[in-house]
């Protein structure tokens, strides 16, 4: 059975809905440790949760990336810990330099929350081991600041090391299917090592049949299943 | 003892919006003058906003019971029963004023405050709507204000982590100069944990959460009073500041601290901060308050105690605690790092009394400033009788297809997504049904319950007939609830109206609130909590009306919950509540005499017949309860065609109307007549029995296809692709223009 911890940041709010997620998938709590600890047992998976920690000031995630039980979870990253980061979560693994690049305000300079729909590469990734190369997944985003970018010469390593784990797809069916202008339709990306995966869709938002959908319960089972 | 301080004038009085006899009403009942502190708490606790004395009158015979009804109007929201040991938490509130001087914090702050009329209570808050209003779509500050008062509702909720789950919109000339953001918001609660705010236990100690006391907001109560006039940019100082990470963190402590067994009463310091917060409390108690202001965390040096009474910063509650409770309430709010401070204590003086230092800087008895409130009956004249406009007047030649068209994208009919895009509408992972259907479904969170939720009102009908106008926001209401298979409960109101002191206005308001009473009380959903907003007038000239209701509903399980989008081909489409040889229909001051006629009179709007309102809805839950509805959809605004092309839209199937040949007329097609529904079935056999049964009228009226496309007739066939770039680009072509083009 996999250790599983939830982290929440004073902001967090898809906290409760990935537990929940957790829960229905594991059949048991996850751990949940609040910003201030400083000590955390070992875990196989620590997941930071979407929502807007310490409300976006500063940067997204900048602030929340500073905070006494993120040396933990940098601790565990460096032994080789699996890493899930949803929404606000993969702005903060961005801001503790756990992935590479950065989440700039959406093209539209809107907020948008709306279903899109992802492709899965590189499916070998660790992390990523029980979907398929090419899968797609329609899970919904819902930000103000998705728009990833990473300079030319970050950009050429993450993809020569396979590290794009996720692209935003369905150019022929609509138009607008980069919700936020990510540079090459960039929705999540993976650390070299493959454990660390950010990613601006929410999959505990199509985990329940509730939700039209279970794409998210999918992914997030095979992000569990590789941790076990 | 007496007040210190320099005593006050009626000239002051009038600039804090109090006439020359409320001033002396004052003074007589305090025996002496009060000086400009203890003015100011009296203006604003007899300011319209918080005292209705103009529709108190009126309201009172709103029916506000039932057996669902736990706490009604009152208190900070309305609690109803939804089952289980469940009760949900509502209300709406207006934030109108602030909205148009400052939208985006306007609209952000009024999110933040109705968010804490829920907490206040107990109830988690699980879901948000709104309604707004704004002027002509070309008038020059209607993108600014759309613009900014959609991201300042999305700035709060989103952040805060409460789904926007629903809402309407409007455009209006009306409201070029004084738009309407009325916001709402649900929560759930234990039925046997409700917190309310009369203070009790004289000793205990009072205490003040929440963010610091800026001067921000200074006489907003005050400000929603009055009419606007064209130097009102100048007011911008008052619109409130909104921190919803500070909202966050207030909710989340407060809720912990409520389940902590700490909590006598609590008060969210809203309209009028701190005064009226301490002012309710103790009135409800029966009991006095004595605060000392030195210890209100305040974020500005040298704020003298007129200033931190009236600010209306926001963040804020004031509790009273159980003596034993201290140290546990210290440990919450130190986890959550919000301030919290010890700030006077319950007495039973039945005075409010502050201090600074060792000196009394106010000394007012409690029950003037509630009690002695001047209630006015004002003037009032019935507006005048709207007369319909006969269907010949407004028929055109134009083909079905074309009008259908032109009517989808115009600013009635057009799509929201560009709004509804910008708000969160998943977050807590409980939504069923969100914004683009009838109403909005969200489950309660880990059962097989779901509660319906919808915000109505059609003010061109209101303005034209407001006792049936308002009637009609009901029935809509009613009706949004019931197409979602849910069972209407409860209402709450937010009556947005000119200056009251002009007996037509006057009128509009008496007659609104007899409508919505009526229908209120004929549908069972009685009004459990409500909010007044009077003075929408620009340079004397007044909105048209927009008695806005909220409504919810419960269904037992969400697997029955009903959609609008078609799910299936070859299904049967009927319109519930139509006789099956109806081939006309209620055109006058319908959106069809609008966009296709041209015909922008006030005429008469449809007529309600509540008794089949009700009649119909309950048929509409019968035939959902056997399984027999796979989609439907109210019957509103553009009428059934338009209805039928908002359920193709939602879907991925086309429709073919039956009798293609036959020319439907444009009345049967727009008609805006009340009381019917779109239901779609895979068994019309069974559906035809169930209504002959109950002698409820039927129409077959088409049949769903593969096509992506609507038959209308031979001739006359609409592509779904083109009929959805018309009907969703309306909104995103208007936000695109060049400010000021």
């Amino acid at each position: 059975m996999a250790r599983i911890a939830v982290i929440s940041f004073p902001g967090s709010n898809c906290d409760r809905d990935i537990i929940t997620a957790i829960r229905d998938i594991t059949g048991t709590e996850p751990n949940q440790f609040w910003h201030k600890e400083s000590t955390m047992p070992r875990q196989d998976l620590v997941i930071l949760p979407g929502g807007f920690s310490f409300g976006d000031y500063l940067r997204c995630g900048a602030i929340a990336a500073r905070s006494p039980i993120m040396d933990e979870v940098l601790e565990h990253a460096w032994r080789g810990g699996y890493i899930l980061g949803i929404c606000n979560g993969f702005q903060i693994l961005t801001e503790a330099d756990l992935l590479p690049g950065t989440l700039m305000r959406n093209r539209g300079l809107r907020f948008v929350c709306r279903d899109v729909v992802l492709e899965t590469h590189n499916s070998d990734n660790a992390i990523l081991t029980g979907l398929n190369e090419g899968q797609k997944l329609r899970i919904p985003v819902a930000h103000n600041e998705g728009n990833y970018f990473a300079d030319a010469a970050t950009l050429k390593k993450i993809k020569d090391k396979g590290q794009i784990a996720f692209t935003y797809s369905g150019a022929d069916q609509d138009p607008n299917y980069n919700p936020n202008g990510a540079i090459d339709d960039i929705a999540g990306i993976v650390s070299e090592n493959g454990r660390v995966l950010g990613l601006m869709p929410h999959p505990e938002r199509k985990a329940d049949p509730i939700h039209g959908g279970l794409d998210g319960r999918l992914l997030l089972k095979s992000v569990i299943e590789a941790a076990s | 003892m007496t007040a210190s301080a320099d005593l006050s004038t009626e000239k002051q009085a009038a600039e804090m919006g109090l006439s020359a006899d409320e001033f002396a009403l004052i003074c007589q009942r305090l025996g002496r003058t009060p000086n400009l502190t203890e003015l100011g708490i009296f203006s604003a606790m007899w300011s319209e906003h918080c005292s209705y004395k103009s529709s108190r009158r009126w309201l009172k015979t709103l029916p506000t019971t039932g057996k669902q009804v736990i706490h009604g109007p009152g208190e900070n929201a309305g609690v109803v029963d939804i089952g289980d040991g469940m009760a949900a938490v509502f209300k709406i509130e207006s934030h109108n004023h602030p909205s148009f001087i400052e939208p985006y914090q306007g609209a952000a702050t009024g999110v933040g405050g109705i968010l804490r009329d829920v907490f206040t209570m107990g109830a988690r808050p699980v879901a948000l709507l709104n309604a707004l209003r704004f002027g002509a779509p070309d008038h020059p500050l209607s993108r600014h204000l759309v613009g900014g008062v959609v991201s300042g509702i999305g700035g709060y909720g989103n952040c805060i982590g409460i789904p926007t789950v629903g809402g309407e919109t409007h455009f209006d000339p009306s409201y070029n100069q004084n738009i309407l953001v009325n916001a709402m918001a649900v929560g759930l609660a234990q039925a046997d944990r409700i917190f309310l705010s009369a203070a009790s236990g004289p000793g205990n100690p009072v205490i003040y959460i929440g963010a610091k006391t800026g001067r921000d907001g200074i006489h907003g109560a005050t400000m929603a009073s009055a009419e606007f006039s064209e130097e009102d940019s100048s007011k911008r100082p008052t619109v409130q500041v909104g921190d919803p990470l500070a909202g966050k963190l207030l909710m989340e402590a407060s809720l912990e601290l409520m389940a902590s067994d700490s909590v006598v009463s609590i008060q969210d310091m809203g309209a009028a901060g701190l005064t009226s917060s301490s002012v309710e409390m103790s009135s409800k108690g029966g009991l006095g308050m004595e605060i000392n202001l030195d210890k209100v965390p305040t974020r500005e040096k040298g704020m003298i105690p007129y200033e931190i009474m009236l600010s209306e910063s926001q963040e804020r509650m004031l509790v009273v605690l159980k003596p034993d409770a201290m140290d546990r309430a210290k440990a919450i709010f130190d986890k959550w790092d919000l301030d919290f401070a010890v700030i006077g204590k319950v007495t039973d003086s039945g005075h409010l009394v502050l201090k600074t230092g060792d000196q009394v800087v106010a000394d007012l008895p409690i029950a003037p400033l509630v009690e002695d409130a001047p209630e006015y009956d004002r003037d009032y004249k019935d507006t005048p009788t709207a007369k319909p406009i006969p269907n010949q007047d407004l028929i055109t030649e134009m083909p079905l297809g074309e009008a259908l068209i032109k009517m989808m994208g115009s600013h009635f009919l057009a799509s929201r997504r560009w709004i509804y895009e910008q708000y969160d509408r998943h977050v807590m992972a409980d939504t069923i049904i969100e914004s683009g259907g009838d109403a909005a479904m969200i489950r309660v969170h880990n059962t097989q319950r779901g509660m319906s939720m919808t915000t109505d009102c059609t003010q061109r009908y209101v303005l034209a007939d407001p006792f049936m106008g308002a009637m009609q926001a009901v029935a809509e209401a009613y009706r949004n609830i019931t197409a979602t298979g849910a069972t209407p409960l409860a209402t709450t109101n937010n009556l947005n109206f000119g200056n009251p002191e002009k007996p037509a206005i006057m009128g509009q308001i008496v007659g609104a609130i007899k409508g919505m009473g009526a229908a209120c009380s004929a549908l069972n959903t009685p009004i459990v909590s409500g909010n007044v907003s009077l003075y929408n007038e620009t340079d004397g000239k007044a909105i048209s009306p927009a008695p806005v209701i909220g409504m919810i509903g419960v269904i037992d399980d969400i697997a029955h919950a009903i959609k609008i989008a078609i799910n299936a081909p070859d299904e049967t489409v009927y319109i519930i509540g139509q006789a099956q040889d109806t081939n006309d229909g209620w055109l006058s001051n319908s959106v069809y005499a609008h966009v296709i006629a041209d015909q922008t009179m006030a005429s008469a709007p449809p007529p309600v017949d509540l008794t089949a309102e009700a009649k119909h809805g309950d048929m509409i839950r019968q035939l959902n309860t056997k399984g027999l509805i796979t989609a439907a959809h109210d019957i509103g605004d553009g009428g059934a065609l338009t209805a039928l092309a908002e359920m193709v839209l939602a879907g991925s199937y086309g429709v073919e109307l039956i009798g293609s040949d036959h020319q439907r007329s444009h009345g049967w097609a727009f008609g805006e007549d009340q009381g019917r529904y779109l239901i779609v079935t895979h068994d019309p056999d069974a559906v035809e029995v169930a209504a002959q049964a109950e002698h409820i009228p039927l129409q077959k009226i088409a049949t769903t296809i593969s096509a992506k496309e609507l038959k209308l007739g031979n001739d006359d066939i609409i592509s779904v692709t083109d009929l959805r770039s018309i009907h969703e680009g309306w909104l995103p072509n208007v936000m695109s223009q060049k400010k000021g083009a």
